[in-house]
């Protein structure tokens, strides 16, 4: 796998900034007024109890959900309005909550589909698959098996999706949104439903991406301790509120954030 | 024991992607292409030429088209007769007003027109989806047939409604009798099998089966649903117009806008469906079986001493039909191109249990 796009952000410099983000739908205020940003090359963890608006938070990044007020900025870009393949031609990647995955296809095919925006062409090239097409298609196909032995998913690369066993399909969904080299990955629970030792997996292919090939992360989580060894910087929220925004360590002793999760005496 | 794939390794990904990786496929493969050209028409008569090998690669054709849209980019369309009748009218205008065309340019002019009325009609597709599109592609049907059927300058005036071609030639090779018909779709139906083959395998192809499996995920790895949807539906337009040019042309010579009424539209859905969504190979198999039933089912009886009454047999054909039909949805909705796969699954392993 090639290192991600080279964008003209350097390391440590804010690759995205949300300010004064709100959304609503009806009546029902699922983002209200929160600002934070992410750093290039860092593991940026989005926490906070069920219902906090940390999905909608991650729809609204790559553009499924359109905020009311507030400003997004992205590789220095600021945009008003953005269609989910905007995104991605911008180089944002995400994986869902509940695996998002092509049934129908094999393994292979959905880390080829990955790559669509890479491929160039046309449909004449296609229709006879010889000289550049033909080439093309081996050149992703390569890049798409580098992948595959990176999440060591060799021995079912030509296997329906429909047949592998949840673990799996995360792995394969992590692995068509890395066939993006996106410049950043937003991760929406990647460890949900997973025994010990299929997070102690993920962990380590998301610790692996973010330090080879320096792809900045912002995951969705709710095991704490993958939170506080995997993230660099951690943003809370709670009823659409941004309660708490700092190291892993800090977090754990807000007051803020523990009676959030734990609730308060009235 | 023949269908094993053991000691044929693959050594690299050109091999691994070739359109039939396994030997004995390749080799099944030519045979039967060379089969087709060489050795059919050393016996066949007049009867297996127009009743049976020329609709069946024709429709084939035209079921390859609608599983393009419906088996792989999962629009459902109810509109292919309409789409085969623009096919048909546009090359009979070509030729009608400029008799020089070469046949090729004539079939390709029919299937890129439409190409184009099925991009235009597939524009609600952005919009609306299942049974609601289905609908509106149903609204085409009607609207085509009544276009063909009440504006007169399509059919060249004729007071009938009915327009024929004649003297059909290529390259000065004349297109008149059974056998060189069949020889000519052949080559048109290879050509484009091939073709649609290797367009479902690349880029394109996984761009439509992500629209169907799976639209929201498909636009967050960038693919435009403007693209996905409208190109499934000119590329498939343009199969079923071209292979509604060749069943006018070559099946029919002579027709009117009931040969492509709402039952032809079904008849290639059933094809679709019974061959099995999402498989080029499934099209010629639905086909094949589509058009051979009712030709067994009539001659059936007489061999067997049992006689039977016409009014009968077309009965018995609609409730088998119907039988296969829900039988297939509900036991193998992929179709006979799944039972293909399962049985070749079992042949790597026979007579071995395991």
């Amino acid at each position: 796998m090639r290192a991600p796009a080279a964008s003209d952000i350097a390391a440590g410099e804010v690759l995205l900034s949300l300010e004064n983000v709100s959304l609503s739908f009806g009546g029902v205020r699922a983002i209200r007024d929160v600002s934070f940003d992410i750093k290039k090359g860092e593991v940026r963890a989005i926490i906070g109890p069920n219902g906090a608006g940390k999905t909608s938070m991650l729809n609204v990044i790559n553009g499924f959900y359109q905020p009311q007020q507030g400003r997004i900025t992205f590789k220095g870009r600021t945009r008003s309005t953005m269609r989910p393949y905007d995104a991605a031609r911008g180089g944002i990647a995400r994986t869902f909550q509940n695996v998002a995955l092509f049934k129908g296809m094999s393994a292979l095919d959905n880390i080829m589909a990955g790559r669509t925006l890479r491929m160039r062409r046309g449909l004449l090239w296609q229709l006879l698959r010889v000289g550049p097409a033909l080439k093309e298609e081996i050149e992703h196909r390569e890049r798409v098996e580098e992948i595959i032995d990176f999440l060591e998913i060799q021995a079912i690369r030509k296997v329906l999706v429909a047949r592998l066993p949840y673990g799996l399909q995360k792995r394969v969904e992590l692995g068509r949104a890395l066939a993006m080299e996106p410049d950043l990955l937003l991760l929406d629970e990647p460890m949900a439903g997973m025994n010990l030792e299929e997070k102690e997996d993920m962990s380590r292919f998301i610790v692996d991406v973010n330090e080879h090939y320096g792809t900045t992360i912002a995951l969705i989580e709710h095991d704490m301790g993958v939170v506080m060894d995997l993230s660099d910087r951690v943003v809370v929220l709670d009823h659409g509120v941004k309660i708490a925004d700092a190291t892993p360590d800090e977090v754990k002793r807000d007051q803020n954030v523990i009676d959030a999760y734990l609730g308060v005496a009235h | 024991m023949l269908y094993r794939e053991a000691g044929q390794f693959k050594t690299s990904y050109r091999s691994d992607q070739a359109i039939f990786p396994i030997v004995q496929d390749r080799w099944f493969m030519w045979g039967l292409i060379a089969f087709g050209f060489l050795v059919l028409p050393l016996f066949a008569n007049q009867y297996l030429y127009t009743e049976v090998l020329i609709p069946v690669l024709i429709l084939s054709l035209a079921a390859i088209g609608l599983n393009i849209l419906t088996g792989y980019c999962g629009q459902l369309s109810l509109g292919t007769g309409g789409f085969m009748a623009v096919g048909a009218y546009a090359s009979y205008n070509l030729l009608l007003r400029l008799p020089d065309t070469n046949l090729i340019v004539v079939f390709l002019f029919g299937g890129l027109m439409a190409m184009l009325v099925g991009v235009l009609f597939g524009i609600p597709s952005l919009r609306i989806k299942g049974f609601y599109l289905a609908v509106a592609t149903l609204a085409s049907q009607f609207f085509l047939e009544w276009v063909f059927a009440r504006v007169k300058w399509f059919t060249n005036y004729a007071p009938s409604g009915s327009v024929a071609v004649a003297n059909l030639d290529l390259f000065g090779f004349p297109i008149q009798t059974p056998q060189q018909k069949y020889l000519f779709v052949l080559a048109v139906v290879v050509v484009l099998g091939f073709a649609a083959k290797n367009l479902v395998r690349g880029r394109i192809g996984r761009m439509w089966m992500a629209m169907r499996d799976m639209d929201i995920a498909a636009e967050i790895i960038g693919i435009r649903p403007l693209h996905a949807k409208l190109s499934a539906f000119a590329v498939s337009s343009f199969y079923i117009g071209v292979a509604g040019a060749l069943w006018a042309f070559l099946r029919l010579g002579s027709w009117e806008p009931l040969a492509f009424d709402i039952n032809r539209s079904f008849q290639i859905l059933f094809m679709v469906i019974i061959g099995g969504l999402g498989s080029i190979l499934g099209s010629f198999l639905g086909a094949a079986f589509i058009v051979l039933i009712p030709i067994f089912l009539n001659q059936a009886p007489g061999l067997l001493g049992v006689p039977l009454s016409t009014a009968m047999i077309s009965h018995l054909e609609f409730m088998i039909f119907g039988v296969m039909i829900v039988f297939f949805l509900i036991v193998e909705p992929h179709g006979f191109a799944r039972l293909w796969a399962i049985a070749k699954e079992k042949l790597r392993l026979w007579p071995f249990p395991y």
